[in-house]
């Protein structure tokens, strides 16, 4: 009976312990080449929208920060976690449209996870989802009030899910939904961290919209070994033209 | 005696200048929701008012003209002219059946008030709700219903075929209003390729019974002309490949994908674009417009060379038609002009289409190349019709001619008694 119980807590120990030895993997994306440049938006027709933008607004396809840094990029592990389940994270994750805008420009979620489509303009909007896998519905949200909130979710993985609202044709957003949590999106200077990946082999995709298209985007193997924090660097080229 | 006997026949409808103009109208306002249906898919708004019948929750007909703006400026304006044809389409089935449609209007209209009454008494809705709104604009319906019975015109029955014809046409903007509709609710673009074929069809159909009242059409010599060569199956044929072309260029539209080749007359520089992953991708970074449409695929692309060449066959067929018919009828025959009208319209819209790609698909330039792609069939329909009216096969005006050289040849007594 003892050693019944020993052998119990040792497997309860062994599995609370498998994130414990769990690495960090970060990286930086860089863009080659000189992307085309950003399409300024045309607030004709549109008088409210200009009034919250004294700035001109502009498309948002290629951002490149500090040392080429690549925004935007969404990298996630696309091999190495098949047969396994993860728990789903009960905070939603939100985007925002704000000035006639959805903010973040591309984000990530969960299968199963709750993604927050809030209004904060003084603005009607409309959200529309328009994936592509079978089993993720298309829908179409209105939202007329400033403030409203409304909550959705997708069943399969696809990377990326096009949100965007017909009433204002310049308002996009894209979800990269994957089945584990392991994906994150460029900053501002190309950086990303993908926290907590337990040891073993991973195929390691970036993917950018502009820069992809249709194809995968570009992947690398990566190995954790134990805490080992693991850095992997991707380079985008711009397609030639 | 010999009236009821015409209408019978449907060789000669009623004379009536009123319901002449009114089908006139109804046709003329269906072009005008064909063009701002085009207006709607060129801005990329369809989906703009997420819900139907309701917009954004209220009545249709009561929601604020200050939320009139972007996207949902086309998508409400199309739904509220949409109603405007419906209603017209309503009243022209209804005026072919003359003062028999008395009756209907007389009991639809208080069917409907009493319906419009009791809800508003059996479910009473919050006075903010759009629910209440509803119940009162059925109870008024009903009460114009009921109202024009009294100032109904007494004019007789339109013959049966061209009754048939307006019951089949409002039955027609009935099944084109519930597809718009579930297109949106359903949220399925193939129902928008199928609401914009109907279009086209009801287009034509509400065309033909406005033709079929006008005097030309009466006017017209019922198959006193010889088509040996069977041109009139010409026209028809052709007419069809316009409305394969138009269902293309709908499904093309319907992609939402905004253009799939750029540039033209050649396709990325060539006779045959490629279409391998390398110059998909290469494409795609061609396309840098403010709006973000998706990525451009290989059946896009075919699909774009495919109409492009169905609209080079078209020219040359419709040019063919203009040609053959002047060359059998002469320059000055009704056919001859009339096809001469139809080559300028294609031409118009093969230019029109080279300048929506050239113009990286200006929403005004694409929404008039399927207006003009509208005017094109139904010219083409128009035609076609006209040409079986007036043409025959050779052997029957042969006959004709037989019937007539015995007339002057036998005595009159032999003929007449």
């Amino acid at each position: 009976m003892k050693n019944a119980f020993v052998v119990l807590a040792a497997l309860v120990l062994a599995g609370s312990c498998q994130f414990a030895t769990a690495a960090d993997v970060t990286g930086k994306v860089t863009l080659q080449g000189t992307p085309p440049p950003e399409t300024p938006i045309d607030f004709k027709d549109h008088e409210d929208c200009l009034a919250l933008h004294p700035t001109q607004l502009t498309s948002r396809r290629y951002i490149v920060g500090k040392d080429n840094g690549l925004k935007d990029v969404f990298v996630y592990v696309s091999k190495g976690c098949e047969g396994k389940t993860f728990p789903v994270p009960s905070t939603p994750v939100e985007i925002d449209q704000v000035r006639a805008s959805y903010n973040p420009y591309v984000v990530g979620a969960m299968v199963g996870q709750k993604i927050r489509f809030k209004n904060s303009d003084p603005l009607l909007h409309n959200v529309h989802a328009t994936p592509k896998v079978d089993g993720n519905d298309e829908f179409n949200l209105p939202q007329t009030t400033q403030g409203q909130v409304d909550e959705k979710v997708f069943a399969k993985p696809e990377v990326l899910v096009r949100i965007k609202c017909d009433v204002h044709n310049w308002m996009f957003t894209y979800v990269g939904v994957c089945s584990n949590p392991f994906f994150a999106v460029t900053d501002e200077n190309g950086n990303y961290k993908i926290s907590n990946l337990p040891p073993g082999e991973y195929t390691l995709t970036a993917y950018h919209l502009k820069a992809h298209g249709a194809t995968p985007g570009v992947s690398q193997t990566i190995k954790v070994e134990g805490d080992k924090a693991v850095t992997a660097d991707f380079t985008v080229e711009v397609p030639k033209s | 005696m010999q009236n009821i006997t015409s209408r019978e026949t449907g060789i000669q409808p009623e004379n009536n200048p009123a319901l002449r103009r009114f089908a006139l109208i109804t046709a003329a306002a269906t072009f005008v929701l064909v063009w701002i249906g085009g207006l709607v898919t060129s801005h990329e708004a369809g989906m703009s008012v997420p819900d139907w019948p309701t917009t954004y929750g209220y009545n249709m007909f009561f929601f604020p003209i200050s939320k009139w703006f972007g996207g949902i400026f086309y998508e409400h304006t199309h739904r509220l002219v949409a109603s405007g044809v419906g209603l017209l389409t309503t009243i022209l089935a209804l005026w072919h059946y003359g003062w028999k449609s008395r009756k209907i209007l007389r009991w639809g209209g208080i069917l409907l008030v009493t319906a419009g009454i009791g809800a508003l008494f059996l479910d009473p809705p919050a006075p903010a709700h759009s629910h209440l709104r509803d119940d009162i604009i059925v109870s008024v319906i009903g009460a114009l219903a009921f109202a024009s019975s009294l100032v109904w015109p007494d004019s007789d029955p339109a013959p049966r075929w061209l009754r048939r014809l307006a019951v089949i046409a409002f039955l027609a903007v009935v099944v084109q209003g519930v597809l718009g509709g579930l297109r949106v609710t359903l949220l399925k673009d193939q129902l928008g390729i199928f609401h914009a074929t109907l279009a086209q069809l009801f287009f034509v159909l509400v065309s033909a019974i406005a033709l079929f009242h006008t005097r030309f059409w009466k006017r017209l010599p019922l198959h006193e002309e010889s088509d040996a060569k069977g041109l009139r199956y010409f026209f028809l044929g052709t007419s069809l490949l316009i409305l394969c072309q138009l269902i293309l260029g709908a499904t093309m539209r319907h992609q939402h994908a905004g253009l799939a080749i750029t540039d033209f007359p050649a396709a990325y520089g060539k006779l045959w674009p490629d279409t391998d992953a390398a110059s998909i991708l290469k494409y795609n970074q061609l396309r840098t417009g403010p709006l973000d449409l998706g990525f451009i695929t290989p059946f896009q692309i075919v699909l774009q060379m495919v109409h492009r060449m169905m609209a080079a066959i078209i020219l040359l067929s419709v040019a063919a038609c203009g040609w053959l018919a002047r060359r059998q009828f002469g320059p000055q025959h009704r056919l001859s002009r009339l096809t001469l009208g139809w080559s300028f319209l294609i031409v118009a819209q093969v230019f029109l289409g080279a300048a929506t790609i050239w113009t990286g698909k200006s929403a005004d330039i694409a929404t008039a190349h399927v207006a003009c792609g509208a005017l094109s069939l139904v010219t083409g329909a128009m035609i076609s019709l006209i040409s079986f009216r007036c043409l025959t096969a050779s052997a029957l005006k042969k006959c004709a001619e037989q019937k007539n050289e015995l007339t002057t040849l036998l005595p009159s007594s032999s003929i007449t008694h």
